[in-house]
């Protein structure tokens, strides 16, 4: 193949070789060369949450089996309470919206928004957790905390995995404001943002299977 | 320009997961729906609430420049598809096969 050949008509043949440009002019920045470096940032971190929601299905597992294991305690129906988890429901995709919005603010460098929409992600987030910290503390009051049963075992364990990732997910909102106020729209604290947004969203998607799978489908029984 | 474009995806997202929610906590409460079909429709109405999410929140698309990240969506389902269903199976077998044990526990 001699230069003659390397006209733009010949441009599929290289879509074997990286596909990150050609497609989406708006996507990659450039059409020849690796993917950028946003694109590898993200599906590194898109990898890590796999793993993360594939751990979570062995909690999920763990709990559809014992979920009948009472021990002549409590079950799901008489415990759980669906006006509250409609209220952490709320919270959490409210939160998750906002996270959104902020994304917007970020790709758009606006320091107020983005301190603003992040703060409203924040104040959410916490009223889901305060929301979830009440819920245990009243479960164990009524003496059902997770040591009086297989199925209470299998419930704080997954629940409460949920919870200590939107725990961490906190600190890390908090230090994501703090960043972008003492280092401004730097490239790689946007990229520690993209982590972040993808991070928070995809704890509401667990939260959605906890919701109708935990909740929904055991006040029924 | 793109800004707009932006929070109207979002915004999509948001009325779609709200209904969706909505739905299922009614579908919960509702005594509509023929009895044993309230747990497919809660998980069906999950399922698209997730798939709502993904489009519009996390944008896994299934643009080209997207194709990685829908294959190791795929492959993280098919390993989250299989402890699941694996481990529900598994037991179930087992605490078929243990039945006249867990009678005499219980009656001694």
């Amino acid at each position: 193949m001699n230069t003659a050949a390397l006209q733009p008509q010949d441009v599929p043949e290289q879509v074997g070789h990286s596909d990150a440009g050609t497609g989406v002019p708006h996507g990659a920045t450039d059409s020849a060369g690796p993917a950028s470096r946003r694109i590898i940032v993200g599906y590194g971190f898109w990898l890590f949450l796999l793993s993360d929601i594939i751990m979570f299905s062995a909690f999920f597992a763990t709990y559809a089996v014992l979920s009948g294991a009472t021990d002549g305690g409590p079950t799901a129906a008489q415990l759980f309470d669906t006006r509250n988890v409609a209220l952490e429901t709320a919270c959490l995709l409210a939160s998750s919206f906002a996270c959104g919005m902020a994304s917007v603010a970020v790709s758009e460098r606006n320091q107020m928004w983005t301190q603003l929409t992040l703060l409203a992600t924040g104040v959410l987030g916490a009223a889901f957790l305060a929301l979830e910290i009440k819920e245990f503390a009243s479960l164990v009051a009524r003496g059902a905390g997770p040591t009086r049963s297989a199925f209470l075992t299998a419930f704080f364990t997954l629940v409460g995995c949920h919870g200590l990732h939107i725990t961490a997910g906190l600190l890390w909102l908090g230090t994501m404001m703090a960043q972008f106020l003492a280092k401004g729209f730097r490239e790689n604290i946007r990229h520690r943002f993209l982590c972040f947004s993808l991070f928070w969203h995809a704890l509401d998607i667990i939260w959605i299977a906890i919701f109708s799978l935990v909740y929904l489908n055991g006040a029924r029984a | 320009m793109s800004a707009v474009r932006g929070m109207r995806s979002y915004l999509v997202g948001l009325g779609l997961a709200t209904l969706m929610t909505i739905a299922s906590f009614w579908a919960a409460q509702t005594h509509v729906i023929y009895g044993p079909g309230v747990p497919v429709a809660i998980v069906v109405l999950a399922l698209a609430q997730m798939g709502i999410h993904l489009v519009f929140f996390l944008h896994i698309t299934t643009a080209p420049d997207n194709t990685n990240n829908v294959l190791a969506l795929a492959f993280g389902i098919l390993i989250a598809c299989l402890v699941i269903f694996g481990s529900l199976w598994i037991m179930a077998n087992l605490n078929h096969n243990m039945m006249p044990a867990a009678h005499m526990a219980s009656a001694a």
